[in-house]
């Protein structure tokens, strides 16, 4: 199995973009939406929903106000400043631990499960689809992200599909780590700003910590010259493949308001990188989901994320 | 007065916001400036902050003393994120899954767990340009970024007009910067995606009660459904920033816009007096 998944660090700097841009070129595929938090690859797809289903990650704490007495052990224990004065327990500070359910002594508390957000999958013109959305305020991206991933894999067994493309998040915390587990290779989206080059050498260094092959796309390279070149210079200097340039283009915010994929606007230099950008990328891939690929062969270090 | 900066999607435009709203305000009133991105922070790119003060955010991580553990499984059974296991004589820690909440300790019927300390990412303090400056920094490689932005916020002052750049997104980490401010900035840009992702964040900024206010990035390009959203939503539009390539270049190299165009400074200046007003209704 192939997959092949968009990180940038910095939010903003194409991922979606060049996902459905993948999405539309690569035959014989599954989609899958890993950006729980703000889910947005569906919009350039024209979905058909499918399936659906409720996702309980968590558990919270619920105190009994009529079997507790006050004590304030519950408060004193835990970590996450969850308890109120009062001994009520915030839903969106607790973390589910039950270490106040442990020090409780009148048995006043229970964890129960919550429905954190929704999972779905989907028919599109381009191959199935498998997304979520986390509820306003809820937590546990990262699980989320792993329950995408399975369902992304299931769709791929079900429809004999070799290759997966998969949106990440911004950022380099719980939720990236667990899309970033298990992937075949990465693509680092990122664009010529000091900005760009500090959050590509930490979203770098996330990937390579989990051992998984990278590769570069600089997207509206022609903003800054200079650090389009110091971006390049750093590519270099760490042995990341440079896929492609992107170059700024307004028909690439122009179909995002509209939702289609620049690569099939005609005359746009963006949709023409683009589509270069895949060609170099299956290029690199020599055994690029070939049938009878044995599926973990590629299969890298499992990474684990908490929440 | 504390204004969060935030925004749904990645890459609208907060830092270019938050960092000119500090500098702007800064004129006429003590202001401090928190980058509470601690998985990207960029803060520190466009005001060069002298830190005087660095710490470390530490998770605290169970230590299984072998010699006094009895193999009874009760840490393994109590842990809800499945950090703890019984392989064979063994109890195995899997430190990457833990939250340090320390309810094995709590647990253990022996008191056979003590815990011990893993840095997470540091809180750093100092001085930028006349503002009081925070920021909080997740290690490479950690996935908890919680506990560092709760951190950096203990470092708000009460007297100071706060200014706190948020990561993008609906998640925990944005949650946790959202909570207990009086007015969240909502940064956005005129495409289908800026306008899906305005909403996840707007819906998690009522549900902590937070009042919101919308500044539309690149504005001109796209469409205008952004704006058509807020008028139904009834959330106030309090600046539009065009898309421009001088605008883009200042960016690249660490220009903070009030100092590239300076005619922004007037603007944030009054955007100040505005969001005051979007508190107070």
């Amino acid at each position: 199995m192939t997959e092949v998944l968009f990180l940038s660090g910095k939010g903003g700097t194409g991922k979606t973009s060049l996902a459905g841009a993948f999405a539309v070129l690569m035959d014989e595929k599954v989609l899958a939406d890993c950006d729980v938090d703000a889910a947005n690859l569906h919009l350039l797809l024209a979905p058909r929903l499918v399936d659906e289903g409720n996702y309980e990650g968590s558990k919270a704490a619920e105190v009994s106000p009529d079997r507790c007495t006050g004590c304030g052990r519950c408060r004193e224990v835990c970590r996450f400043d969850a308890v109120s004065a009062e001994f009520r327990i915030d839903p969106f500070l607790c973390e589910g631990c039950g270490a106040c359910l442990t020090a409780c002594p009148a048995g006043a508390i229970d964890l129960v499960p919550r429905v954190s957000g929704r999972w779905f999958t989907a028919a599109t013109c381009f191959g199935p689809l498998a997304s979520a959305e986390l509820y306003p305020g809820e937590e546990t991206s990262g699980k989320l992200v792993s329950l995408v991933k399975q369902k992304a894999r299931a769709l791929a067994e079900d429809g004999r599909l070799e290759r997966i493309v998969l949106d990440g998040s911004p950022g380099i915390g719980c939720p990236v780590i667990a899309s970033v587990s298990g992937v075949t290779s990465a693509i680092l989206v990122t664009e010529p700003s000091l900005s760009g080059l500090h959050d590509l050498e930490r979203i770098l260094g996330v990937v390579r910590h989990f051992g998984i092959p990278a590769y570069l796309v600089v997207n509206k390279a022609d903003l800054s010259l200079e650090l389009a070149e110091r971006l390049e210079t750093f590519a270099a200097d760490h042995n990341l493949p440079l896929l492609g340039r992107i170059p700024y283009d307004e028909a690439v915010l122009q179909c995002l308001a509209t939702g289609r994929s620049v690569v099939n606007e005609k005359h746009s230099p963006a949709g023409e990188a683009m589509r270069a950008i895949y060609q170099r990328f299956v290029e690199l891939q020599s055994d690029f989901g070939t049938a009878g690929d044995e599926p973990t062969s590629h299969r890298v270090r499992e990474g684990k994320s908490t929440t | 007065m504390r204004v969060a900066v935030a925004s749904g999607k990645g890459g609208t435009g907060k830092t270019t916001v938050a960092v000119s709203l500090a500098l702007a305000l800064a004129e006429t009133q003590p202001v401090q400036l928190l980058d509470c991105d601690v998985e990207e922070p960029n803060v520190h790119l466009f005001v060069r902050p002298e830190i005087a003060a660095t710490r470390s955010v530490d998770k605290l991580l169970p230590r299984v003393n072998e010699a006094v553990c009895q193999r009874c499984g009760a840490c393994v059974r109590a842990c809800e994120f499945h950090a703890l296991g019984l392989l064979g004589d063994h109890i195995l820690a899997f430190p990457e899954l833990c939250h340090g909440c320390g309810r094995c300790v709590l647990v253990c019927p022996h008191g056979a767990i003590d815990e011990v300390a893993h840095s997470l990412g540091t809180v750093e303090t100092g001085t930028a340009r006349g503002l009081l400056y925070g920021q909080g920094t997740l290690n490479v490689g950690e996935a908890m970024a919680t506990p560092i932005i709760r951190e950096l916020k203990r470092e708000i002052r009460p007297e100071f007009t706060v200014v706190l750049d948020a990561p993008p997104g609906t998640g925990c980490p944005a949650i946790a910067v959202l909570r207990g401010v009086d007015v969240a900035l909502l940064v956005t840009e005129p495409t289908s995606f800026g306008l899906h992702d305005l909403a996840a964040a707007v819906g998690v900024a009522r549900t902590l009660d937070v009042p919101v206010a919308v500044i539309l990035n690149r504005a001109g390009v796209g469409d205008d459904r952004v704006e058509a959203y807020c008028a139904d939503e009834e959330i106030p539009l309090l600046m539009k920033i065009p898309f421009d390539r001088a605008i883009a270049a200042s960016y690249a190299v660490g220009t903070p816009l009030v100092d590239a165009l300076p005619e922004w400074r007037e603007r944030f200046a009054a955007l100040g007096k505005r969001l005051e007003a979007v508190m107070a209704r």
